[in-house]
């Protein structure tokens, strides 16, 4: 046994009922779980054998985003070096200038380690943030309700920083994720009983919360007084055209290489996301491949149907796919077995409903230029009552068989 | 048509009387436990719906509004601060009228109804469909369309409201919530996803 194992051993009697620290029994069993199998086995039957577990399942979801987070470090900095060499800035403001000239990595763009540890300087406070004070709550709820710390705060927290913009203030990270763990979560009883996505309604809640720091031109790139629009907000101005002109080709959006929130801009680090996730079957193929097929036929409609004054209407399907958060909502916030619809063929209709939404938004409100986020949330709401529709008709189906 | 069409979206997603103005909430709240019975109130509610609003409709124009009077020589009354009692005693009236008529002619229809009909009476949202006709000067046509738009956009949210209940059964709330106070955190979490039509223009 080693030395570790040892010491858990020997702090436990402190955790368990009766002992002096009785109530941080939840954060124990974190440590111990997070580092050990847990010893308990399942008394009554149903038995099921397997190796997966929610801790598995969790841990699988974070490294099906290592792609991501390594596309966010790569990119955040790329974009805040590129528009500093515009600007003709020379060192960037603040701590994070003390820190990069004291490391000596430079400014240079077409550097990928000196853009890597700008992008981290501005990714891992923003992580780092959502981790203690999302931590600090799920603790709080653990300690005082009683239940257990679940692997699935690390997902939360992981989606969450990677889904606003880079310069977002702190404080309002603070705040999104607070919402998004306590309001839409905690409240509701913890992981596996909540109705909606916590990262992205904690997302929402800031969206909504404060506009000026979360939509907008000036907010996408690392660099003040840079303003750069998205590309998705450009197709909102002059379609495939206006993207095009801004120099971003379709080969740069889908690798990444474009303004964005941190972690959602690289359709291809989704993508290989994506292939981990399916492979080891923690992700749904049917909500996926929803999605996507409900994106291609309503982008299709569009496109048929055609408008005169809004040039989003032209948008063909491959541009969508590449643009803003759609992959990145695909593969990691749709799926989301909790919030999804549970039934296979819920699974299909929750997530056309998605991709008919998302382009909708997109297309026809003004109002926001993505529309990823507020279709997966309303689909969030709607899962249940599929679910409930297919059960009905399942039932329907089997009594007439029998009859 | 294309402008009913937009008229009937607007209600139904972007001025949803349940999520984005907050009506009928005794209601929403109090029997959405179940889907059926959710869908049984929602059908009673747009049926209601399709019915008053017209009517009210047909009251304001040629009653109550400035003016209305005039084929009974009567060109300078404005009987319009009679509006309030006259369209709740519409829609109380009618409701009443139904239930007979369902009770007599389709029995099967008034047993699913039930307690709903006489309940909807003094649903607000119900009179708010009036209401909003009557600011928004809608035609007779277009407060057909209204009215069963706006209906079916609140029976939309109730239904949804009571999936979500089903499902948070096996949730695990804090004593001082359960009940009505994670009921109204639900409602607020569920317009959150009903933003998303907010500011759409047709």
């Amino acid at each position: 046994m080693s030395r570790l194992r040892r010491l858990l051993d020997r702090a436990q009697p402190l955790f368990t009922k009766g002992g002096p620290y009785e109530k941080f029994n939840a954060l124990f069993e974190a440590v111990d779980t997070f580092f050990y199998t847990p010893a308990d086995v399942t008394r009554q039957a149903p038995h099921v054998r397997d190796g997966i577990d929610v801790k598995r399942v969790m841990g699988y979801v974070v490294i099906a985003a290592v792609p991501a987070i390594l596309m966010a470090l790569w990119n955040t900095g790329y974009q805040a070096n590129s528009a500093m060499a515009g600007l003709a800035v020379d060192s960037a403001p603040g701590w994070r200038g003390a820190v990069l000239d004291g490391l000596g990595v430079g400014y240079d763009p077409a550097s990928v380690w000196a853009c890597a540890w700008h992008g981290l300087l501005y990714f891992l406070p923003v992580y780092l943030v959502t981790l203690a004070v999302g931590g600090f709550w799920e603790v709080l709820f653990a300690a005082v309700r009683n239940h257990e710390i679940n692997e699935g705060f690390f997902v939360t927290s992981m989606l969450f920083a990677l889904i606003v913009p880079p310069a977002i203030p702190l404080w309002q990270v603070a705040l999104g994720i607070s919402f998004g763990v306590v309001i839409a979560k905690e409240v509701f009883g913890g992981t596996g009983k909540n109705f909606l996505n916590p990262a992205l309604a904690g997302r929402a809640f800031i969206f909504f919360a404060f506009p000026a720091q979360m939509s907008g031109d000036g907010v996408w790139t690392a660099v003040d007084g840079f303003s750069g629009a998205t590309p998705l907000a450009l197709a909102a101005v002059g379609g495939v055209e206006a993207i095009t002109a801004a120099g971003v080709t379709w080969w740069q959006s889908f690798f990444g290489e474009i303004q964005g929130s941190l972690g959602e801009t690289s359709t291809l680090a989704c993508l290989l996301g994506a292939v981990f996730l399916l492979y080891t079957k923690v992700a749904s193929w049917r909500i996926m491949a929803g999605v996507v097929a409900g994106m291609i036929v309503t982008t299709w409609l569009f496109n048929l149907i055609g408008s005169a004054t809004n040039p989003m209407f032209e948008l063909p399907w491959h541009w969508h796919i590449v643009l803003g958060g759609f992959a990145f909502g695909t593969v990691f916030m749709a799926t989301d077995p909790v919030s999804a619809a549970m039934t296979d063929t819920g699974k299909w209709i929750f997530g056309i409903l998605i991709g008919f939404m998302t382009i909708a938004i997109r297309v026809v409100n003004p109002a926001y230029p993505e529309g990823i986020m507020l279709a997966i949330l309303f689909a969030n709401i709607f899962a249940p009552l599929i679910d409930y529709f297919v059960e009905r008709a399942n039932i329907r189906r089997r009594r007439r068989r029998s009859a | 048509m294309e402008a009913s069409l937009s008229l009937f979206v607007r209600a139904v997603f972007v001025e949803n009387l349940a999520l984005a103005f907050f009506l009928g909430m005794c209601t929403f709240l109090a029997i959405s436990k179940k889907i059926e019975t959710a869908i049984g109130l929602g059908v009673a509610v747009v049926v209601v719906q399709v019915i008053t609003v017209p009517l009210n409709n047909l009251i304001f124009h040629y009653l109550l509004s400035a003016g209305a009077l005039t084929w009974m020589g009567l060109a300078d009354v404005d009987l319009s601060f009679l509006g309030l009692i006259s369209y709740i005693g519409v829609i109380a009236a009618m409701v009443q009228i139904l239930e007979m008529t369902l009770d007599r002619y389709f029995p099967a229809l008034y047993n699913a109804l039930g307690i709903f009909l006489p309940l909807i009476t003094v649903n607000c949202a119900i009179l708010g469909g009036t209401l909003f006709m009557v600011e928004r000067h809608y035609d007779f046509g277009e407060s057909v369309v209204y009215g069963l738009g706006s209906g079916v956009g609140w029976a939309l949210a109730i239904v949804a409201l009571a999936g979500l209940r089903e499902k948070l059964k096996y949730s695990d709330v804090p004593d001082g919530l359960q009940g009505l106070g994670i009921t109204f955190i639900t409602v607020g979490l569920m317009s959150l996803g009903f933003m998303a039509f907010s500011g759409i223009q047709l």
